[in-house]
């Protein structure tokens, strides 16, 4: 950019300012009111929410940063070692007799992966399933939700009754549905490297509804106010007032519904890898390693099964609480 | 304030009403003082946020938490009530003092008759048979104008209109013949023609019944046609009291005058409304010394540094510095 | 942005607009499922039921009437927020319902615009004043630079006697009557010449409508702009107006010059608003009680809907709509007037 540019730049910038902070001011302004905002009060005054919040961004952090901190990289099947198989954490014992390593913190599992480091890899397929799930969901029904309400008429009743139909399935049943199909009609290799994705469509296709509903209803409360009127007595695109008026007064429960079907997602994926029709098992997820290990449980080898199960439990929760209290700090009058 | 031998129906005594919230704790009443005499209509005015409904609900103990009364007090008929426990303030609540809220609607159970309403509410307070309790309500609705009672006591509120259903609140308030009735804006939900039923109504019954009433209302033009006296609120004080033509006609404080102006009239088109410039200060923001000062035309220094207390001028009694000064200036004259 | 106002003006002295035999009916039946289990027919509410007026350039015509009398849907109907069910409106000369989309509906949605009720409920929380005031402007791209629409929307805030830093600021920051200011700089921001008023004070307290109304008044003078206003506080509307028009269920009773229509009411429900009034002035006028309800409009009564409340209705009234017949300066729809059974308007406030 040359020198003169810039300097025309800044002249709009400093002009903007008499009216209108620059974008940067604006971001800090906007960070100003998070901070100084009910919402954040709100969340300075639950232990529990900030409790859940801390365990959350830890587990977040181990998953994101897994081959950095993880001890063993159990991703790369060429260092497993089958010699390093079952042992018991460390300073346990097994019903065999055999001593755990420090090596090993929690135990290996009957690969020889190292269980600690399998859990990390695990949280982070987790987390990535549940993640992509929820914002595909999160897209599609606060779309169809916004495009019901507001245009209404038949339409609507088209997009509720899809969504009415589709509630009556259990997600599990959708996720095995699709899944099926889709191994029947592609060829095994193929399907095999899709798995993932088919997983995250199938997760999503049973929690867009949720969305969808919930959107519909504040949109039909926000249409109907004047802010909407007024924006039709302007003459503003109908697609206008909905992405740029009514959309962002309908984000609060969106968000709320998002990290509670962040926490279902989760689940449901740990469920269908249990079952043996979620990820690959060369790349575990917490799921797949809690099927793995309960092979092993009757033996007295409870730790290949046990930590992972745990490590769900925590996440889960930790997530779920989090969720609780959105709800509870942005509707006011459920205080 | 008249020294009389028999202490007045409601006297209120430095009101001081406080919400704790995270930013500090905000001021809504502060420094409140009036009285009821008994039978008296007085009005209570001010605009939204001038602390008029939350006096009002302190009196019957019906203060929303967190707000709370935190200094002065309250008597009824001699009786401090402003300190009383919960069960002690409900059967004052049920028996002394009436209630009539702005919304019928809210005020009356959906899923009970009407009559049902009426008929427990005697019977928690008397010692009336059911039979007597149900003569006794079919009376009250034929009292408060509702066509056929007899037919209609056993309806349920939403078939009643928005003016029956006042009706029906007004009964209930009536119906073990309270000394006090707080009204807050009994009339502001209702079409203007109504309205003028529910007033009529209101007068009539407090003057049979020789009920005192306390009018909570932002509408002059109620205060006009119904109060003996007028006590006008600004940012949780008193600005003036006063008998009504008195401050209808010839208002004392800055902010009354003001307000009286701003009021269009039928009588005469004014080209322009008189207009008080800027607007209440919010609870945070409540300036030092009077709390009208900043918009007031007539402030000066001492306006901002020292608040006034109520001075007696003519009838009323006003808070307000300009009032100070001319009492010297016509004290030394006369 | 005034040179437009006036090149404007000569068009003659036609109408700004012309209401005729507006009618606006609601379905308000149950579900079809429903009336087919519990029996039952349709129910229409006719919000509103054929009617005319018209409003001349650079006056203030009101609508008063009791809630559910239809006076918001007129407002509605006017702005094109609604679609009618029959009859016109013409804005200067054009039919609103020939302009079908929404790109030949845009000349006129610049030269009209809207203020609302409530002003907590008419400016979008989300957006920054500025933005809120802009997007006429934007929307029909009447200024191109960026930074040309932030001055123009400085100079907005300031006619309604805002400032123009208060463009940087969220709704939730002002009180009800600066809100209300806020949304007259965005009504006045495409340089209309009509702007419809629904009940744009009813929500405020007394000294802050004083201060909207006087706003209102100085900007019809300097703007030279067309008030339809909408309101149910007969005082206020003697204020404001030059004409008043009085509707009664879904029907316009009597329309006249607002100096007319307070001091020589002719239509029965025209004086028993005038009378039912609370009296400001403390004369000791005896006050008429006023008997009855406004009926439901799902089922309102026929013939002339005011007749189970009016004092003078006779048989002809119960059976026959009265039509609409001139009085000085307006029209009124009434029987007895029509038969000279009516008293001397002696009631005026």
């Amino acid at each position: 950019m040359s020198a003169a540019r810039r300097t025309d730049a800044m002249a709009i910038n400093t002009d903007r300012r008499e009216i209108t902070p620059s974008l940067a001011g604006r971001a800090a302004d906007s960070l100003h009111r998070f901070f100084d905002g009910d919402v954040y009060y709100s969340f300075r005054r639950s232990p529990v929410a900030m409790v859940a919040f801390a365990v959350t961004l830890v587990l977040f952090f181990v998953a994101i940063f897994a081959p950095w901190v993880a001890p063993h990289n159990t991703d790369d099947v060429t260092t497993l070692n089958l010699m390093n198989a079952r042992f018991p954490p460390w300073g346990f014992t097994d019903p065999f007799g055999t001593e755990g390593v420090a090596r090993f913190l929690l135990g290996t599992d009957d690969q020889g992966r190292d269980i600690f480091s399998a859990m990390m890899f695990g949280l982070q397929i987790s987390l990535m399933v549940g993640f992509a799930s929820v914002i595909l969901a999160a897209v599609v029904g606060t779309s169809l939700g916004l495009i019901s309400g507001y245009i209404g008429g038949r339409l609507d009743s088209v997009i509720m009754r899809i969504a009415d139909i589709q509630l009556t399935f259990p997600a599990i049943l959708i996720a095995l549905l699709i899944d099926g199909t889709v191994a029947g009609l592609l060829p095994r290799a193929v399907a095999q490297d899709l798995k993932i994705y088919v997983l995250i469509l199938a997760i999503a296709a049973s929690q867009w509804v949720n969305f969808a509903r919930t959107v519909r209803g504040s949109t039909l409360v926000e249409k109907n106010k004047e802010y909407v009127q007024a924006a039709k007595v302007i003459g503003v695109h109908p697609a206008l007032i909905m992405i740029r008026h009514v959309l962002p007064n309908v984000t609060g429960p969106v968000l709320v519904i998002a990290t509670l079907s962040l926490a279902l997602a989760i689940l449901t994926e740990a469920t269908l890898s249990f079952l043996g029709v979620g990820v690959p098992v060369t790349h575990p997820s917490l799921g797949t390693l809690i099927r793995i290990g309960q092979q092993y449980i009757f033996s007295g080898e409870w730790w290949m099964t046990i930590f992972p199960s745990l490590a769900l439990v925590v996440l889960v929760l930790a997530v779920n609480l989090l969720g609780d209290w959105l709800r509870d700090a942005l509707n006011p009058k459920l205080r | 304030m008249t020294v009389s031998p028999k202490p007045p129906l409601l006297e209120v005594k430095d009101l001081r009403i406080e919400f704790p919230t995270r930013r500090g704790i905000l001021v809504a009443v502060d420094g409140v003082s009036f009285d009821i005499a008994e039978g008296e209509v007085l009005g209570v005015v001010g605009e939204s946020g001038a602390g008029k409904s939350l006096t009002g609900a302190s009196i019957i103990g019906l203060l929303e938490p967190p707000g709370r009364i935190s200094d002065g007090q309250i008597y009824l008929a001699g009786r401090r009530i402003d300190n009383l426990p919960y069960e002690e303030i409900r059967k004052v609540r049920g028996s002394e003092i009436g209630m009539v809220f702005q919304d019928p609607l809210t005020s009356l159970n959906p899923l009970y008759s009407v009559g049902r309403q009426l008929i427990e509410t005697i019977r928690t307070h008397t010692d009336l048979s059911e039979p007597a309790a149900r003569k006794r309500a079919i009376d009250l609705l034929g009292e408060v104008g509702i066509p056929s009672p007899k037919v209609r006591i056993d309806q349920y509120p939403h078939q009643f209109s928005g003016g029956m259903r006042q009706r029906v609140v007004i009964a209930l308030a009536l119906c073990v013949n309270p000394k006090l009735i707080i009204a807050d804006e009994p009339t502001t939900a209702l079409d203007v023609s109504i309205q003028a039923q529910i007033i009529t109504l209101l007068k009539r019954l407090c003057s049979e019944h020789g009920a005192a009433v306390m009018l909570i209302t932002h509408d002059m033009g109620v205060i006009a046609e119904t109060a003996n006296r007028v006590a006008v609120m600004y940012a949780g004080r008193l600005a003036e009291v006063g008998p009504v033509d008195q401050v209808i006609k010839r208002a004392k404080h800055p902010y009354t005058h003001g307000l009286m102006g701003s009021i269009p009239k039928l009588s005469r088109a004014a080209e322009r409304l008189v207009q008080i410039e800027g607007s209440m200060p919010r609870l945070n923001e409540i300036p030092s010394g009077c709390a009208f000062n900043p918009r007031c035309p007539k402030a000066f220094a001492r306006c901002t540094v020292e608040r006034p207390d109520l001075i007696p001028v003519d009838r009323s009694q006003v808070a307000c510095w300009l009032y100070d000064q001319v009492e010297e200036r016509t004290g030394s004259d006369g | 942005m005034a040179e437009a106002v006036q090149a404007r003006q000569p068009e003659g002295d036609a109408p700004l607009l012309r209401v005729r035999g507006l009618a606006k009916h609601f379905d308000v039946s149950p579900p079809f499922v429903t009336r087919a289990l519990q029996g039952g027919g349709r129910s229409i509410l006719r919000a509103v039921d054929g009617i005319d007026f018209e409003i001349e350039r650079g006056k203030t015509f009101s609508l008063v009437g009791e809630s559910g009398c239809g006076k918001s849907t007129v407002a509605r109907l006017v702005v094109g927020l609604y679609k009618p069910t029959e009859g016109h409106v013409e804005f200067d000369g054009v039919d609103l319902a020939s302009l079908a989309t929404r790109k030949a509906m845009e000349p006129v949605r610049k030269r009209m615009q809207m203020i609302f009720q409530d002003p907590f409920a008419s400016l979008n929380p989300r957006w920054r004043v500025a933005d809120i005031v802009a997007e006429p402007i934007r929307t029909h791209r009447l200024i191109d630079d960026s930074r040309d629409v932030l001055h123009r929307v400085g100079e907005l805030l300031e006619q309604v006697r805002l400032s123009a830093r208060d463009g940087e600021k969220f709704p939730h920051e002002f009180s009800g009557g600066q809100r209300q200011r806020i949304s007259i700089a965005r009504a006045l921001a495409s340089n209309p010449e009509f702007l419809v008023c629904d009940e744009p004070t009813s929500a405020l307290d007394v000294s802050v409508q004083a201060q909207v109304l006087n706003l209102m008044k100085d900007l019809q003078r300097e703007l030279g702009l067309t008030y339809f206003f909408i309101s149910h506080d007969m005082a206020v509307v003697y204020h404001i107006s030059d004409y008043v028009g009085v509707m009664y269920l879904g029907r316009l009773v009597e329309w006249a010059p607002a100096e007319e229509v307070f001091h020589n009411p002719q239509h029965p429900y025209t004086r028993l608003l005038l009378d039912a009034i609370p009296d400001l002035e403390m004369t000791g006028r005896p006050r008429q009680a006023v008997a009855g309800e406004v009926p439901s409009p799902i089922h309102p009564p026929s013939g002339c809907h005011f007749h189970p409340r009016c004092p003078f209705a006779s048989d002809r009234c119960r059976a026959e709509v009265p039509p609409s017949l001139p009085r000085t300066g307006g029209q009124v729809a009434c029987h007895a007037v029509e038969e000279g059974r009516m008293p001397d308007a002696g009631n005026s406030a």
